[in-house]
């Protein structure tokens, strides 16, 4: 364990459905530059996890952290608002379905961010688009809609919008969960790409063979707790719940 | 017929005017009712609510002789073309805050979700994201709305509003052709009618998402 504060921390974390309760207290610490790879069946929170790190979803109790700053401040109405616009703009969120902006081209989806938000020029943010693009290997898309673009394509063209704000932390929620299989790659690709940068990222993800290739740690999850965690080398070679075995063997075995 | 004709053209542009104006009124009497409905204060939310159930709730007709027959007495002397401007446009304000609500409903919960996380405030998401996609859903319900005014603005003739039915009404009585007279009203309609949907078609093809 390093001395330096944690990129992002949560402590004790709570949260309810209803009468379902998806969060059972949740505990956990992720430094800079570290990988985190979530995993675990369907309904076991790990999604509601990485919402409630952004604050997409409000937890019951419990408090998030990102980079000694608290996420989920007690403040109220307007005060929390701008709170919590300016803590996003540093947490970058890729979703399973991508929501690119349809209305907007590749270029405005990713330069939007960085002009309305950190007044970045227009000729600057294009240029960072561009860059970002390219990283992605999409410089040829930039004036595309996307409703032109194939799935891989329209979650790369996310990747580059979230990183545009230069984020200290990226979330992956399922990111190539909604990718047929072929696609899956190119994806994966860049966030390889990403871990090689050092960007610290939290991944939620059914792919345990990418798990096992980019993460430092990975955490399964199941029934709204953390059931185990290591380094994957430990936790797909010799898991010690017999819960995680279970998980595992289905997983490993398909 | 001929002799008349002139009178129904006239007529047919009172028709077209009360129409717009009512539509203008409408619009804005619905993105306030449709905001109202949307926001996060339960007193305005009960208020937009009231607004929509009463004048969806009850016939055009009623409302617009409560307005121009009961407005005088509590102190509210309308003149029929105004008063007629004024019900049709409360009472396709109503339906229109509906159109409008399903749109911003309709537009993916994953797009707001997605400004958010960039760090937009609910403002700039609603303005930047969410608005220009509703806009385009808006386009064909608010045009059903539109072509529902056209023709319900019919029932402004019976508060004297001389447009294209009272003309038509008025002529009964010097032609006794009423087959004939009617008609051509309806046949007027028709054609401001087809007019209203090409425009709409129109708007749809322009705000098209490529």
């Amino acid at each position: 364990m390093s001395t330096q504060r944690p990129m992002v921390e949560v402590r004790g974390a709570r949260k309810s459905f209803g009468a379902v309760e998806v969060l059972r207290g949740i505990d956990l610490s992720v430094d800079r530059g570290q990988i985190v790879a979530i995993i675990g069946p369907s309904g076991s929170g790990k999604s509601t996890l990485l919402r409630s790190i952004n604050h997409l979803e409000s937890l019951n109790s419990g408090e998030v952290w990102l980079d000694g700053v608290q996420v989920n401040q007690p403040l109220h109405g307007q005060a929390f608002e701008r709170h919590i616009n300016k803590v996003r703009q540093q947490m970058g969120m890729v979703f399973q379905h991508f929501n690119l902006f349809p209305h907007l081209t590749v270029l405005e989806n990713i330069s939007m961010g960085p002009i309305i938000l950190k007044g970045m020029t227009k000729s600057d943010a294009h240029a960072l688009a561009h860059s970002l693009l390219s990283k992605v290997g999409l410089a040829d898309k930039i004036d595309a809609y996307p409703s032109r673009l194939s799935g891989g394509q329209k979650q790369r063209v996310a990747i580059a919008r979230a990183l545009a704000m230069q984020p200290k932390v990226m979330l992956f929620d399922e990111a190539t969960s909604a990718l047929d299989p072929e696609l899956v790659d190119e994806v994966n690709a860049v966030m390889k790409q990403l871990a090689a940068e050092h960007m610290t990222m939290l991944i939620v993800t059914h792919e345990m063979r990418f798990a096992g290739e980019v993460a430092d740690r990975v955490l399964f999850m199941d029934g709204g707790v953390i059931v185990e965690e290591g380094p994957p080398g430990d936790m797909f070679r010799a898991p010690q719940k017999e819960r995680t075995r279970t998980f595992l063997k289905k997983y490993l075995s398909a | 017929m001929q002799r008349v004709f002139p009178f129904f053209v006239e007529a047919a542009l009172v028709t077209i005017e009360i129409t717009v104006l009512a539509l203008i009124l409408g619009l804005a009497a619905a993105a306030l009712a449709a905001a109202a409905k949307m926001s996060r204060s339960a007193i305005l939310r009960t208020i937009g609510t009231l607004y929509v159930s009463l004048f969806r709730g009850t016939p055009c007709l009623i409302q617009l002789f409560v307005l121009y027959f009961g407005g005088p007495q509590i102190g509210i002397n309308l003149e029929p073309f105004a008063a007629g401007v004024i019900g049709l446009g409360l009472n396709i304000g109503a339906y229109m805050a509906e159109s409008i609500r399903g749109a911003l409903v309709a537009v993916d919960r994953g797009q707001t979700e997605a400004a958010r996380t960039i760090g937009f405030s609910r403002f700039q998401t609603l303005r930047k994201v969410v608005l220009p996609q509703a806009a385009r859903l808006m386009i064909r319900p608010l045009g059903v709305n539109t072509v529902a005014l056209l023709k319900g603005s019919a029932l402004v003739s019976t508060i004297s509003v001389v447009e294209l039915t009272y003309t038509a009404q008025r002529f009964i009585g010097s032609t006794y052709k009423p087959f004939e007279i009617f008609g051509v009203a309806a046949l007027l309609y028709m054609i401001m009618v087809y007019a209203v949907a090409r425009v709409v078609d129109l708007l749809d093809k322009r705000f098209a998402i490529v």
